[in-house]
């Protein structure tokens, strides 16, 4: 019961950094945008959301440095990528190298520092429940921020006619442009929305997951995150499954290691890869018409005027 | 222009004295660097008025209605509307004012539903709740029948036009413009449009009606204005005008009349198609139904029908994008060929011509040369040893760019830079020169401008006269009947027995391209429903 409780948490934890800059990537990918910059927008989020608590001794302040600082990163992606018109792929795959350098750079004097990390939850009566108390009540404020996010976006991309105009402009740029709506801003936005999202799973990362900085803590999540998206085929519910099945995998990683099952643990890493493309083939084969990906997907756009 | 010449500006059918116009603009301008592409514009469009305007392609229609429509700011000059300035800084403002707009090229959203689009399209001040109820009301009310849930995927060319033209609907524009609405059209949806039109007209409306339908602008509009080359050459009654004079106007000059040789010979088949059936690759694919014709030299038969059904297939299967298993459905010059390969038929002596200039009939951002090579490798001598022969394929360029009259900025531009006509003069053009057995073409002239259009058709009649068969699928009613000895029409996968193109009526192609059948009873049935 113990290790079952155990695990259960950790994979939690281990999802939620996902699951929040995935749902950050997947609204950017919804307006047409593909920001490849996720792993160094995070990874720069981490840094400055581990000073800003160690600054501050906050971790809300940390959280919103982190936030920032994504924002800020991604900014430099919609300058080049939307404004100057760059291929989106490579003004991506810079940004990452980028935040890596930038991360260290910012870090530097942070290494070796600890802070307290978020608090969890605590509802007497209810946390000590066996089992499922610590894991409904016990969690800490990013965790439940991250549900609340999904459900948001979700809300959002179908409910509000924003999220319609938002999803139009990925689905086809010229008739969003011709029927007069602002794409290039729209498209600003989400971006920003994305970098926002990344940077706050970023700061996740030294502020609840470990209680301090080590460059290129990221390790390759952000990575996880975009192809989360692609196995979520851009749907918000399944964002949510993915997200915890592949949280689980790299715990799986973990316990196997430890309980000494003789998986090569390099196979294990690649397993959210794996599942990605096999769900990709999977989608194309059942595909009915239409398309699932966004139709304008990575596409540059420059209106006449 | 002084203000005593713009009072001179005839109003042709002198019914708007005393009011002012709807719409007017002067002298308006859009330059691009050097290029104008409007040149001071005047034109008044009245209420209760469908006003054609007519030109080439690159005449600056597209630019004109842009500008109207808010989607660019034009360099200089004014658009007034009911007589006071206006300037619209995007398409919402126009349509807050009451400017609708239905494209040519679609702006609808394949992956969003009917309701969705329509909601794109408005302001979004009711609810979506209120927004379909409205929709449907709407909808019935013209005629205009929706499902508001279906994506837009799934739909045919005519129910995506419905959307746009109940999208531009449902914001009760005063004036609405409408880019080429029959092109996508059977004659029978057109004459639907029509009613519709003439609805509009009476409820008060205008209508800006771009077309290169010469009939279709007599038949329908009040007035009409002829761009040429960025000016406005004339405004005119369209109904005091030949299609002829119309057409000398757009064009500037005679445009060449299409001549078929006296006779033709023809002999031996050289395409036959027997007992074809397919299923589609895809899931909303069209499935092919014992499809069987025969094909002889010198002979140019016509496909009808609405698009979608099952002609893109039926090209695949003949070009061989789509293989058979059965190498008997398809005999090219007397071999069994439905198993060969693209580049087999081709050495059988077999060219084509997709529908689709850019990405099929052509890879855009290659060169025209390298354009060549792409479908005459295997054929034309274009490569030796493995190694192109770049001398070779600018030769074939040089050699379309004469015959066909393709106008292009310098020597080997990319295939994208060309404009649509000149584009599909040069790549049937490179079919054409390596001199086909069999010739399959689809939609020859969609999209491209009437002088144009022209060569084209005059180029698969001489190729027909030389002795070649000549197979065309084409929307386009006039021009089958213009060109084809035989019609035959598709629907629903099947095609039709030929009919000569004497007994070809209208009447009777439209029967077919709706699913009727010409036997005496069901089409008595169908006149009937």
């Amino acid at each position: 019961m113990e290790l079952v409780e155990a695990i259960i948490l950790s994979v939690l934890a281990a999802s939620t950094p996902l699951l929040i800059a995935a749902t950050g990537e997947l609204v950017t990918e919804r307006s047409g945008v593909l920001n490849l910059g996720v792993e160094g927008m995070m990874i720069v989020g981490a840094a400055c959301g581990f000073a800003g608590a160690w600054l501050t001794g906050s971790i809300f302040i940390g959280a919103l440095f982190g936030m920032v600082a994504g924002t800020l990163m991604s900014l430099i992606f919609a300058l080049m990528a939307l404004g100057l018109a760059v291929n989106q792929v490579a003004t991506g795959l810079a940004l990452t190298i980028f935040g890596i350098g930038l991360s260290g750079l910012i870090g530097a004097g942070f290494v070796g520092e600890r802070i307290t990390p978020a608090a969890h939850l605590a509802i007497p009566g209810l946390t000590e429940i066996p089992l499922i108390g610590r894991v409904l009540f016990g969690e800490d404020a990013f965790v439940y921020f991250s549900i609340v996010l999904i459900i948001g976006v979700w809300w959002f991309l179908y409910r509000t006619r924003a999220g319609l105009i938002l999803r139009a402009c990925g689905d086809n740029h010229v008739s969003a442009h011709a029927l007069g709506y602002p794409v290039l801003r729209i498209r600003t936005f989400a971006v920003m929305f994305g970098g926002a999202c990344a940077g706050l799973a970023g700061a996740y990362l030294p502020l609840a997951y470990t209680p301090f900085f080590i460059p290129g803590m990221t390790a390759g999540r952000g990575w996880i995150a975009l192809a989360l998206v692609v196995f979520a085929s851009w749907r918000p519910g399944r964002l949510v499954v993915g997200a915890y099945l592949f949280g689980a995998v790299t715990i799986l990683q973990l316990h196997a290691q430890g309980w000494g099952v003789g998986i090569p643990s390099q196979f294990m890493s690649a397993l959210p890869y794996l599942a990605t493309v096999i769900v990709l083939v999977l989608l194309s084969r059942a595909r009915t018409g239409g398309s699932t990906a966004p139709a304008a997907l990575g596409t540059v756009f420059v209106p006449d005027r | 222009m002084p203000a005593y010449q713009r009072m001179l500006d005839p109003t042709p059918n002198g019914l708007h004295s005393g009011e002012s116009p709807l719409l007017s603009t002067v002298g308006l301008t859009k330059r691009y660097g050097d290029f104008l592409a409007n040149d001071s514009i005047n034109i008044d469009i009245w209420p209760k008025e469908i006003h054609a305007l007519l030109g080439e392609n690159g005449a600056g229609k597209s630019t004109l209605v842009k500008a109207i429509y808010g989607l660019i700011q034009p360099s200089a000059g004014e658009i007034l509307w009911r007589g006071t300035p206006i300037v619209l800084s995007g398409p919402s403002e126009a349509r807050s004012r009451g400017i609708g707009m239905v494209f040519q090229h679609f702006s609808l959203f394949d992956n969003l539903t009917v309701a969705e689009n329509v909601a794109l399209g408005l302001d979004g001040k009711e609810s979506f709740r209120d927004m379909s109820a409205r929709l449907e009301q709407v909808s019935k009310t013209y005629g205009l029948p929706l499902d508001p849930r279906r994506e837009v995927w799934q739909l045919s060319v005519g129910e995506r036009q419905r959307i746009e033209i109940v999208r531009a609907l449902m914001q009760d524009p005063k004036f609405l413009i409408l880019d080429e609405p029959t092109a996508v059209l059977t004659p029978q949806e057109a004459d639907q449009l029509f009613l519709v039109l003439e609805r509009l007209k009476a409820e008060g409306r205008a209508i800006l009606y771009i077309s290169h339908k010469l009939e279709e602008v007599k038949r329908l509009c009040d007035t009409a204005t002829i761009l040429r080359g960025g000016r406005k050459i004339q405004t005119c009654n369209p109904r005091l005008e030949t299609a002829a004079s119309l057409a000398r106007m757009m064009v500037g000059g005679e445009i060449r009349e299409v001549k078929s040789a006296a006779s033709r010979q023809t002999t031996i088949p050289r395409l036959v198609v027997n007992d074809l059936s397919l299923t589609p690759e895809e899931a909303h694919g069209v499935r092919l139904q014992h499809i069987s014709f025969e094909l002889k030299g010198g002979e140019i038969l016509g496909i009808a029908g609405v698009a979608g059904n099952g002609q893109d297939e039926l090209f695949a299967a003949l070009s061989g994008e789509r293989l058979s298993k059965d190498p008997g459905t398809v005999v090219i010059e007397g071999i069994a060929a439905g198993h060969l390969s693209i580049t087999k038929r081709r050495k059988l002596g077999a060219a084509f011509v997709p529908e689709e200039r850019l990405g099929h009939g052509t890879a855009p951002r290659m060169k025209l040369s390298e354009n060549a090579l792409l479908t005459g490798h295997a054929a034309s001598g274009m490569v030796s040893h493995g190694f192109i022969d770049t001398a070779a394929t600018l030769e074939t360029v040089d050699r379309a760019t004469e015959t066909f009259d393709v106008r292009k900025a310098k020597r080997d531009p990319e295939a994208a830079s060309l404009s649509g006509g000149n584009l599909q003069k040069f790549i049937v053009g490179r079919e054409i020169l390596r001199n086909p057995a069999v010739l399959v073409v689809s939609q020859p002239t969609w999209g491209v401008d009437a002088g144009a259009a022209a060569v084209i058709r005059q180029a698969l009649l001489d190729l027909a006269t030389a002795g070649a068969a000549v197979l065309v699928t084409s929307q386009d009613l006039d021009e089958l009947v213009e060109i084809a000895d035989r019609i035959a029409v598709m629907f629903h996968g099947r095609l039709s027995e030929p009919l000569a193109t004497r007994d070809a009526t209208r009447e009777k192609l439209g029967l077919l391209m709706g699913g009727s059948s010409l036997e005496p009873k069901e089409a008595a049935h169908a006149v009937g429903a």
